[in-house]
């Protein structure tokens, strides 16, 4: 069966397959399309909205949408940087990021779309939450005031076979993500770093280990995020 | 309360999908969901105690506390507060000894805001126990604090029931609809319950969904998606089995159209739904019913009782051999973003109100992921006329664009607030004169997420070709304060109510509210009206539902049309205006030492 279809991104072609979404499509051929709370292989959150694209002239999230014959989607354009910059800038502006005292530096997600975006300060006030932190598990710390709600750990940490991690309220001030501390409390020290793994910010923190790369040396110290797509 | 709980989990087969159900029983039984409750059901449903809450905690009318054997919500609507609202919360506060959001110390008054309640032509209004108050008067509310003392039950206190089929013993409720102030030509023209599903089964089901095509009638819901069309996608999609949901969720504030149809035409709408069903081949249908109207349930399955009696519901409606149709209903528990079609499916599926990404449609994958129309109430209850005068008939009344009629919810300052039905096309000057609208400001088009319009723009006309609304029609006199009473009360009323799921919608949201009150402060800048227009157009780019990408609209709205009052706004003679207030930072340490701010 021949499901090569073809796309078109920022006017240049290209060879894709039908079933993938924008982003995936896009990473193939080596466009970087930002994105935060996408996950691949996990169903789609598309909460984030970093990954805003053009297609056919309206905004659609890239990890959500299905390629499609002839699409034209529209990656690299003033309007749309600007829109992803303001939405690093509200995820900033709405958690407590203190960069140099978090252990995710350097390996935050976050923090690299903030260089990327070449944001210097945000132009929008400061909010402050004071969401509280969870610390009663073993081996999960978590910092509800740097949590963006990607919901990645949400999709992902299971233990026998049930949620770890819910959200829990809602609107901006009373939302936040809620530990089934007892489930919690049975992950073992690699479950817990896969789900410090999982989120792409500070949120989540495997304890008793910190600092073990230092700061320099981290992922995206080396290089900038979406690098490793547009080198391939 | 193990043996309860359980029983009630067992009541819905241990599923899952009906955890909505669970919690509004266990909630109804305990005046709130208990943490025991919440364990056993995790136990039963095989989910952790935190997946069980995320449901829970997401709906405003769920709570883990009891919130008092007398519970009152008192909707906090624009419209509500310009009636008054915030006299009779005193009112209440002194006569319970207690505060909004929370409880007396026996546990025996409970008070607590809510976004609107449907009620905007009769408020200030509230719900006890589920039970509507409205028209509400400090005398009322004295009355009514001594009556919970007394003991007494809810439903004896209402005094006298309102006009039309309120006072059916079915639903004895106080509510007013104000009934139909011009009757119709289209929802209002009279006929006789079945006809129109008669004619239905005579003809095959594509040839119905032709009838509406051809009709061109558009959702009523606020998107203005063509019927026919939507039916035939859902035709066309391969799934095991088909759903028709009707939305009767409606919580844009401002908009109470569909409980009055609710009320006094539910056979109308309930034939409308079956003949949707047989065109689509559904076996069952959905009513999602706002937790607001709860009122009107019993009366609502009895309604469905009779005709399944008259065998227009049920098994081989009408004689015909493998038209099978029924409705459940399913109540919501206080969100109202669960209007919105796939969140609405979300929450009849046990889950959080969160919009769904789309692609898929809810007619390639809906409800349990099968091909699932979603269609608002006076959508369906208009099919029945096409089926009865034909779709030329229909297409003739209206704009070319927007066929046929529209109800309108109309309130706020006029002599005459109510349901109306009017034609597509109707100017708004026309609304206002039938209404009484004497001193007008600004009409409110749409509710919140519409827009504001301004006096030169009232020869406009209502159809989805020019001012486009799901129902709500609010008139905003000339004494109001527009920015303070309108647009900060509907700003709020986004932050409360999106899903939260959107960061941009989530937190925007409340940054836009800041700069608006900046601004009202007295220390905004020419500068920050742009930035409050240019931020605003990001809510339109980057969220996914139409309650985040319209969000900013009352800010957006009435920048537009009523800049002058933002620019009333910004002191022009001064050369620097700071954020920051000198007077207002040192304010708490000058109360310790006895002095008064006094610095410059
Ligand atoms: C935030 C939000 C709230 C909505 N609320 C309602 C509602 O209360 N009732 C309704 O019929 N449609 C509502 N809608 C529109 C529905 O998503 C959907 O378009 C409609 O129910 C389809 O029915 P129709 O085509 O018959 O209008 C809402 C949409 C959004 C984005
Ligand atoms: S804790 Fe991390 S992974 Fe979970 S929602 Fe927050 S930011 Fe995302
Ligand atoms: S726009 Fe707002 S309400 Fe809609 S899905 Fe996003 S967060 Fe939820
Ligand atoms: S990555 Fe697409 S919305 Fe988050």
């Amino acid at each position: 069966m021949n499901d090569k279809i073809k796309i078109v991104i920022d006017g240049k072609e290209y060879w894709t397959e039908h079933g993938k979404t924008i982003l995936d499509a896009a990473k193939d051929n080596g466009v970087f399309i930002p994105s935060l709370c996408h996950v691949e292989g996990v169903k789609t959150a598309g909460s984030c909205r970093i990954c805003n694209v053009k297609v056919n002239g309206r905004n659609m999230t890239a990890c959500s949408t299905p390629v499609a014959e002839g699409m034209t989607i529209v990656n690299n354009h003033p309007e749309l940087e600007e829109l992803r910059k303001a939405i690093v800038e509200v995820m900033f502006v709405a958690g407590n990021h203190f960069c140099p005292a978090c252990e995710k530096s350097g390996n935050c997600e976050l923090q690299a779309l903030g260089y990327r975006f070449l944001m210097l300060v945000p132009r929008f006030p400061y909010e402050f939450p004071d969401k509280g932190v969870n610390a009663e598990s073993k081996y999960i710390y978590h910092d509800r005031n740097r949590c963006i709600l990607c919901k990645r750990c949400v999709r992902t940490v299971m233990k026998d076979d049930k949620h770890v991690f819910a959200l829990n309220s809602r609107g901006g001030e009373h939302i936040h993500i809620k530990i089934d501390t007892e489930l919690a409390s049975h992950l073992t020290e690699e479950e817990a770093q896969a789900a410090m793994d999982i989120c792409p910010v500070g949120a989540i923190l495997k304890k008793e280990r910190g600092y073990y790369n230092p700061i320099g040396e981290r992922k995206f110290d080396k290089q900038p995020i979406g690098s490793e797509i547009e080198n391939k | 309360m193990k043996d309860k709980v359980q029983d009630i989990i067992k009541k819905y087969h241990d599923d899952k999908t009906r955890l909505m159900d669970i919690l509004i029983d266990i909630q109804a039984e305990y005046n709130c969901i208990p943490g025991e409750a919440i364990e056993i059901i995790a136990g039963q449903l095989n989910m952790s105690k935190v997946d069980v809450e995320q449901t829970l905690s997401f709906y405003h009318f769920f709570t883990t506390e009891p919130n008092g054997k007398y519970t009152v919500y008192l909707n906090d609507s624009m419209v509500a507060e310009m009636m008054g609202r915030d006299e009779i919360a005193r009112a209440f506060e002194e006569e319970a000894g207690t505060t909004f959001g929370s409880v007396t110390e026996d546990g025996l008054i409970g008070l607590f805001n809510t976004s609107d309640i449907g009620m905007n032509d009769q408020e200030p209004a509230a719900l006890i126990n589920g039970v509507p108050f409205t028209s509400l008067t400090i005398s009322k509310v004295k009355e009514l604090i001594a009556g919970f003392k007394a003991g007494k039950e809810v439903k004896d206190m209402i005094g006298q029931t309102g006009d039309g089929n309120n006072s059916d013993p079915r639903i004895m409720s106080m509510v007013n609809n104000n009934c139909l102030k011009r009757i119709g030509s289209i929802m209002c023209l009279e006929y006789e319950t079945g006809w129109a599903l008669r004619r239905t089964v005579h003809i095959t089901r594509e040839a119905v969904i032709e009838m509406v095509k051809r009709s061109n009638l558009r959702g009523r819901g606020g998107a203005g998606f063509p019927a026919g069309l939507k039916w035939e996608f859902c035709r066309k999609s391969e799934g095991d089995a088909t759903y028709l949901v009707c939305n009767a969720d409606e919580g844009e504030p401002g908009t109470f159209k569909e409980r009055v149809v609710l009320t006094e035409m539910p056979e109308q709408l309930f034939e409308g739904m079956a003949i949707a069903a047989y065109a689509i081949n559904a076996k069952e249908g959905i009513l999602y019913l706002r937790a607001e109207y709860i009122y009107l349930r019993d009366y609502l399955e009895d309604v469905m009782e009779t005709m399944r009696k008259d065998n227009l519901l049920g098994k081989h409606i009408l004689g015909v051999e493998g038209f099978d149709f029924d409705i459940r209903i399913q109540m919501g528990a206080g969100a109202y973003v669960c209007g919105e079609e796939s969140a609405l499916i979300e929450s009849m599926e046990g889950k959080r109100g969160e919009p769904r990404n789309r692609p898929p449609f809810p007619v390639q994958a809906g409800y349990m992921n099968q091909p699932t129309v979603v269609n608002n109430v006076e959508t369906l209850s208009t099919v029945v006329k096409i089926m009865l005068n034909g779709p030329d008939w229909f297409k003739a009344i209206g704009t070319p664009e927007s066929a046929g009629t529209k109800l309108l919810s109309v309130a706020g300052d006029c002599k005459k607030p109510g349901v109306y039905e009017f034609e597509f096309g109707t100017k708004v000057n026309e609304v206002l004169d039938l209404v009484e609208a004497t001193s007008v400001q600004a009409v409110q088009i749409g509710g919140p997420s519409g827009v504001c319009i301004n006096p030169e723009m009232f020869d406009r006309n209502i159809s989805f070709e020019d001012l486009s609304t799901g129902g709500a029609f609010i008139v905003i006199g000339k004494d109001r304060d527009l920015l303070q009473d309108v647009v900060t009360n509907y700003i709020d009323f986004f932050i409360e109510e999106s899903c939260s799921s959107c960061a941009p919608c989530r937190s925007l949201t409340v940054i836009l509210r800041g700069k608006l009150q900046k601004l009202l402060n007295g220390h905004g800048t020419m500068n920050d009206i742009d930035e409050l227009y240019r931020w605003g157009q990001f809510m339109k780019q980057a969220n996914r539902c139409g309650l985040g990408q319209t969000a900013a609209n009352p800010i957006l709205t009435t920048i537009e049309n009523f800049r002058p009052l933002y620019e009333a706004l910004v002191k022009t003679d001064e050369d620097y205006m700071s954020e920051f207030d000198m007077s207002k930072a040192v304010e708490e340490s000058c109360k310790y030492v006895d002095r008064v701010p006094n610095v410059h």
